[in-house]
C-alpha cells in the first residue's frame, strides 16, 4: 500500500508547487516587477543617495566650494582623485592662498565607496545619480571636475 | 554468459575531469579537479586562486577607514556584516562606545543582509537541482531588500555603510516604512518557498541523505554557520558572543541533526524566520541619537593584537589585526567561513554522483571571493 501512497503523496507535492506558479501565471499583471529599462528612461528616477559618479556642483556664477585641501585625495583608497593646485597671492589681504587648478577624477578606478565625500569639509563634491557610464575609450573616464574658468566661492574657508 | 565476457573487456578506469573554473554550478571561478569512475566520485580537489586579489596585503597599505571597503569584496553577499567586523575590531581597540542607535541600525541591516543572502541562495539552490522557477522568486524578494539598501546606503551590493565609529550617514526617512513593508511582504512569500521547493518530492529525493556530514567531522573541519548547524553543532556567534544590539533580542538558533543537504536547507529557511523575528523586535524602537561618534582623521590603533568575530550568512568571520601603533595594520588576517566549509567538500561527496556533488555544493553555499580573498 505504501507504493500507492508514495505515488499519491509525490503527485500531491508537485501539484502544490504548481498551484503557486499557476497563481502567478493567472495573476501575472498584478505582481509584475519587471522594469522596462531602456523604455522607461524618462520616468526612471534613482534614489537620491545612489552612488553613480562623483561630481562638483557649480553655481550660476561658475563658482564651486573646493578649497583644494586634498582631504578627498588622501581619503581615497585607490588613487581615483588627483588634485593639481597652486598658491596665489590674494590681492586684498596679501596672503598666499591655495587654489585648485584641476580636480581630476578617474571614474574607471573608482569603487564608489564614498569616503571622499564623507571626508570633504566644505561639501564641494557630491554623488550624481547617473549610471550609464559606458564610453568607447577608457581615457574618457578621466574627468576634470572643476569647470574651465571656475573659481572658489567667496567665504569658503580651508 | 556472453554479456559477462563483454563486460570484462571494458575495465572501469578512473579519470580526471575539470569542473570549472567557469562552470556555472560552481558559483564563481572555482576549479574542482574530479577523479571519477563512471559517474561515481572518487576524489574532489578544489583548486583555488583564480580570483585572489591579496586583500590582506592591501589592508597593510590602507588606513583603517579604507580597509572597510575592501571587505565588501570578500563575501559580497554579506558585505555589511564584513564591514561591521572590521569596524567592531577597530572600535574595540580604540575603546570607543558607539551610540545605541548605531548598534540597532547595524543589527537590522545585518539581518536584512542575511535574508538577502539566503533568498539568493534559495533561488540558486533550486536552480542547481533543476528548478528554474525558484531562481526568479528568490530574486524577486531580494530586489526589495536591495532597494532598501540603495535608498539608505547608496549601493545595492558593496554598501560600505559602516565606518569606524558609527555609520556613514543616518538612515533614510523611508527606511523604517520600507523595512516594515518588506517584512509584511516576505512573511507571505516564505510559506510559498516551502510549498514550491521544501515539500517537493523531487527536491527531497535529491537532497535527503545526500552529502551527510557528522557532527564530529563538522567540528574537525572547522565548519561554521548553517553547514555546521545542519549537523547539530551549535555554533552561532550571535548566541555565544553577541555583538551590537544582539544581546537585546531573543531568537532561536536553527539546529538540525541529520547533517545531510536537506538539513542544511532547512537551517537556512529557519534562519530567515529568525531574522524576521529579530528585525521585528528592533524596528519599532530604534533609539534616538547620533549616527556616529567623531574619530580622529588618522586612526592609530594602540600596539597590540585584536580579534573580532561575527556571524555572516555563511558562518564565522574572524578579523585579526596586529598593530604596531601606526596608521596601517602591521598584519591583517581574515578567517573566512567559506574556506573551512569548502574543505569538507571532498569528505562528504566521495562515493556519490556528479549530480549530487552539484546539489551538495549548493547547500554549502560557497562564495568564491570569500575563499580566495
Amino acid at each position: 500500500m505504501s507504493y500507492f501512497s508514495d505515488i499519491y503523496h509525490g503527485i500531491r507535492t508537485l501539484l502544490t508547487g504548481m498551484g503557486v506558479t499557476g497563481k502567478y501565471f493567472l495573476h501575472s499583471r498584478k505582481g509584475a516587477i519587471t522594469q522596462q529599462y531602456p523604455d522607461n528612461r524618462d520616468t526612471l528616477k534613482m534614489f537620491e543617495r545612489f552612488r553613480g559618479e562623483v561630481v562638483m556642483p557649480h553655481d550660476e556664477n561658475n563658482e564651486h566650494s573646493c578649497t583644494g585641501c586634498q582631504k578627498c585625495e588622501i581619503a581615497c583608497p585607490n588613487g581615483s582623485i588627483e588634485i593639481i593646485w597652486d598658491r596665489q597671492v590674494d590681492p586684498e589681504t596679501g596672503k598666499k592662498k591655495k587654489l585648485i587648478d584641476k580636480h581630476i577624477y578617474h571614474l574607471g578606478m573608482c569603487t564608489q565607496c564614498g569616503l571622499c565625500i564623507d571626508a570633504c569639509p566644505s561639501d564641494a563634491i557630491k554623488w550624481a545619480q547617473n549610471f550609464e557610464n559606458a564610453v568607447y575609450d577608457r581615457s574618457q573616464l578621466t574627468r576634470v571636475l572643476n569647470r574651465p574658468g571656475s573659481k572658489v566661492r567667496a567665504g569658503v574657508e580651508e | 554468459m556472453e554479456t559477462a565476457t563483454i563486460n570484462n573487456n571494458f575495465k572501469s578506469e578512473e579519470y580526471f575531469i575539470n569542473m570549472g573554473p567557469q562552470h556555472p554550478a560552481t558559483h564563481g571561478v572555482l576549479r574542482l579537479l574530479l577523479t571519477i569512475d563512471g559517474e561515481i566520485i572518487k576524489k574532489v580537489e578544489p583548486d583555488l586562486g583564480y580570483i585572489h586579489r591579496s586583500i590582506e596585503k592591501m589592508c597593510e597599505r590602507d588606513s583603517y577607514q579604507q580597509i572597510v571597503h575592501l571587505t565588501d569584496r570578500m563575501d559580497y553577499l554579506s558585505s555589511h556584516i564584513n564591514n561591521e567586523a572590521v569596524c567592531l575590531a577597530v572600535e574595540n581597540a580604540l575603546e570607543i562606545e558607539v551610540p545605541e542607535r548605531v548598534k540597532v541600525i547595524r543589527t537590522i541591516i545585518d539581518e536584512l543582509t542575511r535574508i538577502s543572502s539566503h533568498t539568493l541562495w534559495w533561488g540558486v539552490m533550486g536552480m542547481d537541482v533543476g528548478a528554474l522557477t525558484s531562481y526568479f522568486y528568490g530574486f524577486r524578494d531580494r530586489e526589495l531588500i536591495n532597494d532598501i539598501f540603495e535608498e539608505t546606503c547608496g549601493a545595492r551590493l558593496t554598501m560600505n555603510y559602516n565606518i569606524p565609529g558609527g555609520l556613514m550617514q543616518d538612515i533614510h526617512p523611508n527606511f523604517i516604512k520600507r523595512v516594515k513593508e518588506f517584512i509584511a511582504h516576505f512573511k507571505t512569500k516564505l510559506p510559498e518557498y516551502d510549498k514550491l521547493l521544501t515539500g517537493n518530492i523531487i527536491f527531497q529525493k535529491r537532497t535527503k541523505g545526500v552529502g551527510v556530514l557528522s557532527k564530529e567531522d563538522a567540528i574537525a573541519y572547522g565548519a561554521s554557520g548553517p553547514v555546521a548547524r545542519g549537523s547539530g553543532y551549535s555554533c552561532d556567534v550571535r548566541k555565544y558572543h553577541p555583538y551590537s544590539a544582539l544581546d537585546k533580542v531573543t531568537f532561536n538558533e536553527a539546529l538540525h541533526t541529520e547533517g545531510d543537504s536537506y538539513a542544511r536547507y532547512l537551517v537556512r529557511i529557519q534562519e530567515m524566520w529568525e531574522s524576521i523575528s529579530i528585525i521585528e523586535q528592533l524596528i519599532d524602537n530604534i533609539p534616538e541619537g547620533d549616527f556616529k561618534v567623531a574619530t580622529k582623521a588618522v586612526i592609530k590603533l594602540p600596539k597590540g593584537e585584536y580579534y573580532q568575530k561575527v556571524e555572516t550568512a555563511r558562518g564565522e568571520l574572524g578579523v585579526y589585526i596586529i598593530s604596531t601603533g601606526g596608521k596601517n595594520p602591521h598584519r591583517m588576517k581574515f578567517r573566512s567561513p567559506g574556506l573551512s566549509n569548502l574543505s569538507l567538500l571532498n569528505h562528504i561527496t566521495v562515493g556519490g554522483k556528479i549530480g549530487d556533488l552539484v546539489a551538495t555544493m549548493a547547500t554549502i553555499d560557497i562564495v568564491v571571493p570569500d575563499i580566495d580573498r
